[in-house]
């Protein structure tokens, strides 16, 4: 199934990819494959956006009109590209210190504008392309190149800055519940206005090997221990939530306005109705 | 319609809109914020949209986005904005994405003078994004040329597939002079982008002659490729080769050269018999004319030139008219950008006197008027 789907979605000429032995992100780009496929994606009027970083290879992969941008920027690139063209849907990859560290800001105001663009963020809580340096999701006390005497600071909760920005589709998945993954992402692509998904993925080079992670199963195996799905997680408080990470879909608002129509509207008034 | 009294931000905004502008992404910064509202207010008139960003980095990156969806994009901002639309417009300038960016520029360094008037962001137009590329710059110095330059600045974005940078000042965008905008001759027809080819499949955009432009069709209408700031091959993805990066950089600064006289634009008055000629552009340019008139009027053989195209430099004129006179001066409101340009220009052929405009104020025509006759009386 997944040799059909490569064949149908990827530009396999692109092939092998970068990504280090034992990465999840091939993980993510096979459930978004699938996604894909469940949606019927239309390969021609779909735009794949990504920044810089491990991550944000995938476009070179994904046989689409792809645009790989500059660090954090992506999501305002693809800002620009939707505002006038509600005919293609909108696709935004990136990673964890390219969507929340230098694209921080790029973030919550897309989240804010309810614009209909999909953001999916693989967030392995490390630098990896550049030899693992702490990101804004590396745990706290953990060890990377720059914080070699533990990260002192609180790794930001993704989701929670999603919601309270204002984004109208928040969910989270890891790289071990990849069906849920593949749900999430094609709930997410379905969904009008801005729609978020967090995926935790395993790095085992440049962060399993200094967290006392031996290999990437062990990596696997601790997201599946931390995760909580979403409605059991609504009956337990917050002491027993510490430490663990909710999965499933945390936010999925339909009503909210999305910021193309009102610029069609706009458009239209002005034109008195007529196209 | 007759003439009415029309702001030179204004005027820019009335002539992208002949030039077909359809987005406009910025933030507000003074002495360019009268671009953004006129296009907030007037975009979605003409089918088109204007968004607020966050900041100027976004906004950029936003006109490259439209840009690549097919529309004819701009930004305007002035120096701290502009500094952080670096990054961006060195990737618009990689990925060959047109984009027009209006530079009103203000005094500086850092927030300098919001409200003052300045010259000094002129190297930064030219160098101030990262790795080796060509820049394109126009600088008006009338609100009718406000009006023709925004034009003709997405007339050359489009055939270059490439920044221009409308290079303003404080007193350029915010005085008003009398123009009858829907009557304006000789107004450029800005190109369509396509036609492409038909053959969507395997469609290689920076396929192009060793000193042409790539040419790309909007995203989402059936080509395939990659757009990236990476080095990059025929089809847009990422290649280290040596002799792929080599020719990649070579033909982003070819395709500039190839069609460098043709975009060269100058404003050259009482140049035939002068000893002296008086170099400036912008709104300097205004003072050095009045001041030229008023010397030529007490008989002083004084010339006057101003660079339009002020991105490439017009190197082979100034080289030209340098072997014809003893001095050249150049006015301009910095502790001295353009006179650089100058100097490479002329060589040992003339003497250079700069006038500094330091002050966050216009330079006068007096202070012209007072250099000119110093140089000739030496």
């Amino acid at each position: 199934m997944i040799g059909e789907l490569t064949n149908k979605y990827l530009r396999m000429d692109r092939l092998p990819h970068m990504w280090c032995p034992g990465c999840g992100h091939g993980i993510a780009l096979g459930a978004l494959l699938r996604a894909f496929d469940r949606v019927k994606i239309d390969k021609d009027k779909t735009v794949i956006l990504s920044g810089i970083g491990c991550a944000s290879r995938a476009v070179g992969y994904l046989d689409f009109s792809t645009v790989h941008t500059t660090h954090g920027r992506a999501l305002a690139f693809a800002t620009g590209l939707r505002l006038l063209r509600d005919d293609v849907k909108v696709i935004v990859i990136m990673g964890d210190g390219d969507a929340l560290a230098i694209g921080g800001n790029h973030f919550i105001h897309a989240c804010r504008r309810n614009i209909d663009i999909t953001a999916i963020v693989l967030n392995n809580q490390i630098y990896g392309m550049t030899g693992g340096q702490s990101s804004p999701t590396t745990p706290q006390s953990r060890l990377s190149t720059t914080t070699p005497y533990g990260n002192f600071a609180r790794a930001f909760d993704f989701c929670n800055l999603a919601i309270g920005a204002g984004a109208t589709y928040v969910a989270r998945a890891t790289a071990y519940h990849a069906s849920l993954m593949t749900e999430l992402y094609a709930n997410a692509i379905k969904h009008h206005g801005f729609s978020f998904v967090e995926t935790f993925t395993q790095c085992p080079v440049n962060y399993g090997r200094r967290n006392k992670f031996p290999d990437p199963a062990s990596m696997l195996q601790y997201m599946k221990d931390i995760s909580v799905p979403f409605k059991v997680a609504q009956n337990m408080g917050s002491d027993e939530l510490q430490g663990k990470i909710v999965i499933g879909e945390l936010i999925k608002e339909k009503e909210d306005v999305e910021l193309n129509e009102v610029v069609r509207e706009r458009i239209m008034k002005f034109r008195g109705g007529a196209q | 319609m007759s003439a009415k009294l029309v702001q030179g931000n204004e005027a820019v905004v009335y002539g992208a809109f002949n030039a077909g502008l359809k987005f406009f992404a910025g933030y507000p910064i003074t002495p360019s914020t009268e671009i953004a509202e006129m296009c907030s207010r007037d975009l979605p008139k003409v089918g088109g949209a204007f968004i607020q960003m966050e900041d100027e980095i976004s906004s950029i990156a936003a006109c490259i986005g439209a840009s690549l969806a097919g529309f004819r994009s701009m930004s305007a901002t002035s120096g701290p904005g502009f500094s952080l639309m670096q990054e961006n417009i060195g990737y618009a300038i990689m990925a060959e994405v047109p984009i027009v960016i209006v530079d009103v520029q203000r005094m500086g360094p850092s927030t300098g003078i919001a409200t003052a008037p300045s010259q000094s962001d002129y190297m930064q137009v030219r160098w101030g994004t990262h790795g080796d590329h060509p820049m394109v710059s126009f600088a008006p110095f009338s609100v009718e040329e406000c009006f023709t330059e925004a034009i003709r600045a997405f007339y050359w974005s489009e055939k270059i597939s490439s920044v221009v940078v409308l290079l303003l000042d404080e007193v350029v965008a915010h005085m008003r002079e009398g123009i009858d905008i829907d009557n304006v001759e000789n107004i450029l027809e800005v190109p369509d982008r396509g036609p492409f080819s038909e053959e969507k499949e395997g469609f290689r955009p920076y396929k192009v002659d060793r000193d042409k432009g790539a040419k790309l069709p909007p995203l989402g209408t059936g080509y395939r490729f990659n757009v990236t700031g990476l080095v990059h091959d025929e089809m847009g993805f990422p290649v280290e080769d040596p002799e792929k990066t080599g020719d990649l950089i070579r033909r982003l600064h070819n395709k500039i050269d190839a069609v460098e006289d043709e975009m060269a634009s100058y404003d050259e008055r009482y140049t035939e018999d002068a000893d002296v000629i008086v170099i400036s552009y912008g709104s300097v340019a205004r003072s050095s004319l009045r001041a030229v008139r008023e010397l030529r009027k007490n008989n002083v053989k004084v010339g006057f030139f101003r660079p339009i195209t002020v991105w490439p430099f017009p190197s082979k004129r100034v080289r030209e008219l340098s072997k014809k006179v003893k001095n050249i001066v150049v006015a301009e409101m910095s502790m001295g950008q353009m006179v650089h340009e100058v100097e490479r220009s002329v060589g040992d052929s003339c003497q250079i006197t700069l006038l500094q405009g330091i002050k966050g104020e216009l330079i006068t025509p007096d202070a012209i008027h007072n250099t000119v006759s110093e140089v000739i009386s030496k």
